[in-house]
């Protein structure tokens, strides 16, 4: 009987994980816009009011969103729009979303906008002369969308005062063109689509908000003059300004299942267990260290990430212990790692080169030099085991070269000989001290000789 | 399908974490994974494997094929559309740009087969995608926030991720290290591909003896995997032949060792091709003396172009002031104190060699050469063709106002080996062996 239950428990168990799974995978690696804002409403109240003002009064806008990466500009710019599309007058709003990544020069940001406004039949194959042309032919396009409803709710008294006053709002939708990596659109030719762009929105034809959202924080510096003078100057910052007890509260928020959860008896252990991880000792030190290193939710959600992926049946709540283990794994010394798998003839290279660094205070150093440094180790008595030959050695040392563990100063050129070629070391002695200590069955000469180069000691 | 522990050696953990990174079909997983590792540490088997056997949608293309962007993301889009080729053969879809290549990415997995699933695109090699388009690799870490689909890229490399950054940041993969195997590790793989006419045991003791003489300079199992399948035959030998049985260790060892040792010198540095090495095992001769690459016999000069050579070496390697004092019959009394003074760091045979005008060379030959030389064009084409053979190297430019300079770039080695067949002590002459 007891078994039936245990059997039927782990079933229960098993889907309830696999929803637990899905819900945070969800919110962890697909930054849905349904997340909360965290410190950043003021921000937002900012955003909206410009969308509403553009999408109802026909008013046109610019904004720079900047802020480091990871502290929620695509967050904050989604969410905004998810609220104004709710509003019955955003019917007819437009938007058309670009990316520094991936419209690389103009024309393809020019073809880009065509596409997502649809007006690929209406341009057809007409040439344009200049890029303004273009974009002056695609937002006229747009006027020819009638909006009936509101024509027929004037009468014709109150009709010419209110197109007077609202201009070309009746015959025209409101575009919002939100521009991803706006740093990257400024170095393309002449900042021509940026030129346009705040052209238009300081101009009265077509409603537009121009929404650039970028990591620089210097991007003002970089626009042209010309450009500089069109744009609006209104910036919103997001920076990451929580401290470390709201960053517990975060953690927590993150980690808790929401309200929707379909087994709430699950879900309540769950978030029982959430609460008491947040209020353990050694939960926060592992937060605190992640936090000193870098604030940002990305790396949280990495954090989380590792940590989850150890939630199994018999496993089902989280523990202490997968955190601290999960930290590890994120902190961990890539060069060290490397210098683990190297052998031991690569690692006699490596203190060869340290010592040269030692003596010689950090001057690049060639193949030749570093050889006879370890020929110098070869020539004692109990060392001739390491007597390889040349070609050998030099094998080794492009096995290195070749790990990006060392770095020729300039290009190899065809004419010079490789074992003349300067090189520098990308290791510093504490990182070749430390990966020493952790190298599998190193041997004692070896080990030896890394501490001092002195043949007597 | 045999099960994934006998396919896959040594990498329990790995594998464990890159399944349950996958998690179910339908879940998302993080946008971008970094796998990093040695060579020859699995990291292709192990992801490829392990997506085959899940029957995970995957796309595999390896970076070192794609020079140009076109090729890298044509050859994604082919191979994700033949992944959904139901309707029998489609076109070759053409993509010139990263744009298109987002656009038709969205238009492809919209597919029914692969709508709900996470697709793999799996890039190998990817430290070649620091040299492409500056805008390809962030993108390729953002995919499933650019494609909105659910879309994960896997990187596989050699090199580590903070080499990889951009300078502006970008979104950071989830970072993976494959360890490296250890001596116990590396034991059991090689000694899994045992050829089935010889006991295990014996072939263990065989990959001993190999990673004795070869562990402490190559750890790669690759390389490991090609010398244990070139010599074992010369190792089963005295078996075949009857002259020791399989447990004579000694016996069995002593025949192998310096045939190993051999090896190291050449197929390891692929100074002879791994054809020619079988060939020799087979003919059964003493592998004394075997004409490397490198060898030094190669090359048969004449007799003026010899010592032209030796002359070049001379004028790289000694400082021009001390000229005077070899080359000179009745040279005056030169101070010791400034002339002997040299830091064993500025050696020029660690710093390499340095360049010298015609008209040095031309002097320094006239007075190693015994009989009388005159400056004839036979001379000056001699000196071409070693620059032809690049034993020599011209610095500069062709058409130099004031004379061209030339480097010697032979090795001591070498240089010695071509003044012994000439009778001329080089060691007497240079300056660093005062």
């Amino acid at each position: 009987m007891s078994n039936r239950k245990s059997k039927n428990n782990n079933l229960i168990h098993a889907e309830c994980l696999l929803q637990v799974q899905r819900t945070l995978r969800e919110r962890f690696c697909h930054q849905s816009p349904h997340g909360n804002l965290f410190g950043i409403q003021v921000q937002y109240k900012h955003l909206i009011e410009l969308l509403k003002r553009t999408a109802i009064y026909g008013e046109s806008n610019s904004v720079l969103i900047i802020g480091p990466r990871g502290s929620g500009k695509t967050l904050l710019i989604n969410h905004a729009l998810k609220e104004l599309m709710e509003i019955e007058v955003s019917e007819n709003v437009l938007q058309v979303h670009l990316n520094g990544l991936l419209q690389i020069n103009d024309k393809i940001a020019l073809k880009e906008i065509t596409r997502q406004l649809n007006l690929e039949n209406v341009v057809g194959d007409k040439v344009f002369g200049s890029f303004a042309e273009n974009l002056s032919f695609l937002l006229d396009a747009l006027r020819k969308v009638p909006i009936v409803e509101d024509l027929i709710s004037f009468d014709y008294g109150n009709c010419f005062n209110f197109l007077w006053t609202f201009g070309d709002r009746i015959s025209s939708c409101p575009v919002i063109f939100v521009l991803d990596e706006f740093d990257l659109f400024v170095h393309h030719k002449n900042q021509t689509l940026l030129y346009n762009l705040f052209d238009i929105s300081q101009s009265a034809q077509t409603p537009v908000a121009v929404i650039g959202l970028t990591c620089r924080l210097d991007i003002l510096e970089l626009l042209e003059k010309r450009v500089k003078s069109r744009f609006s100057h209104r910036q919103i910052h997001l920076m990451n300004s929580f401290g470390f007890p709201q960053y517990i509260k975060i953690f927590k928020e993150q980690l808790s299942l929401p309200a929707e959860f379909p087994d709430k008896l699950f879900a309540e252990k769950w978030n029982e267990n959430v609460q008491r991880l947040s209020e353990d000792r050694s939960v926060q030190e592992v937060l605190q260290k992640q936090f000193n290193v870098s604030k940002n939710l990305r790396s949280l959600h990495m954090l989380l990430m590792l940590a989850l992926h150890r939630i199994t049946a018999s496993h089902p709540f989280m523990t202490s212990a997968d955190l601290m283990e999960a930290n590890q794994l994120c902190s961990m010394d890539s060069k060290a790692n490397i210098v683990h798998g190297l052998s031991v003839l690569e690692i006699c290279l490596i203190i060869a080169m340290k010592h040269l660094n030692d003596i010689y205070e950090e001057e690049p150093f060639n193949f030749q030099m570093v050889y006879n440094e370890f020929q110098k180790f070869v020539q004692r008595k109990a060392h001739s085991v390491y007597n390889f030959e040349k070609p050998v050695v030099m094998k080794a040392f492009e096995h290195l070269q070749q790990l990006e563990l060392i770095k020729p100063m300039e290009r190899t050129s065809v004419n010079s000989q490789r074992e003349y070629q300067l090189m520098k070391l990308l290791l510093d002695n504490t990182q070749i001290m430390n990966a020493l200590q952790k190298y599998p069955n190193c041997p004692t000469d070896v080990r030896q000789w890394a501490t001092s180069s002195l043949s007597w000691l | 399908m045999p099960p994934l522990e006998h396919v896959v050696l040594c990498r329990e953990a790995q594998v464990s974490t890159l399944q349950s990174l996958f998690g179910e079909r339908h879940h998302f997983s993080f946008p971008s994974i970094f796998i990093y590792g040695h060579t020859a540490s699995g990291k292709t088997y192990v992801t490829q494997t392990l997506l085959k056997t899940l029957e995970l949608p995957h796309v595999f293309v390896n970076c070192v094929e794609c020079v140009t962007l076109r090729l890298l993301l044509e050859q994604i889009l082919n191979k994700l559309s033949y992944l959904n080729a139901s309707e029998g053969c489609s076109t070759e879809i053409i993509c010139e740009t990263f744009n298109d290549f987002v656009r038709l990415f969205k238009q492809i997995t919209t597919v029914e087969s692969l709508k709900t699933q996470t697709v793999y695109i799996v890039l190998d090699k990817a430290e070649y995608l620091r040299d492409m388009e500056a805008n390809l690799l962030p993108g390729f870490l953002r995919l499933q926030e650019l494609t909105d689909r659910n879309v994960t890229v896997i990187f596989l490399s050699e090199i580590i991720w903070e080499k990889f950054r951009p300078n502006t940041g970008c979104f950071e993969p989830f970072v993976l290290y494959f360890p490296d195997y250890s001596i116990g590790n590396l034991q059991k793989i090689l000694s899994h591909d045992h050829p089935p006419e010889y006991s295990a045991d014996f072939y263990a003791a065989y990959i001993n003896i190999l990673l004795g003489v070869f562990y402490t300079v190559c750890r790669d199992l690759k390389e490991l995997r090609h010398l244990a399948a070139l010599n074992f035959p010369k190792y089963c030998e005295p078996v075949v032949k009857g002259e020791a049985g399989e447990r004579d260790t000694r016996k069995l060892w002593r025949n192998i060792e310096p045939h190993l040792k051999k090896a190291m010198q050449t197929v390891y540095l692929r100074e002879i091709s791994s054809s020619q090495w079988e060939k020799l095992q087979k003919e059964d001769t003493d592998p004394g003396q075997l004409k490397g690459l490198s060898a030094y016999t190669h090359v048969e000069l004449p007799y003026y172009s010899k010592f032209i050579l030796i002359a070049a070496y001379l004028a790289s390697y000694n400082p021009a002031r001390t000229d005077k004092r070899f080359f000179l019959k009745h040279h005056g009394k030169i101070k010791k104190t400034n002339f002997l003074k040299k830091h064993e760091k500025t050696s020029n045979h660690l710093l390499g060699p340095k360049s010298f005008p015609l008209d040095r060379l031309l002097a320094i030959l006239y007075s190693i050469v015994d009989s009388r030389v005159a400056p004839t064009a036979n001379i000056f084409s001699q000196i071409t063709s070693l620059v032809t053979l690049q034993l020599l190297s011209l610095v500069g430019h062709d058409d130099q106002l004031d004379g061209p300079k030339y480097k010697c770039t032979v090795s001591l080695d070498f240089i010695r080996a071509i003044a012994r067949t000439v009778n001329f002590d080089i060691i007497k002459y240079l300056y660093d062996f005062l």
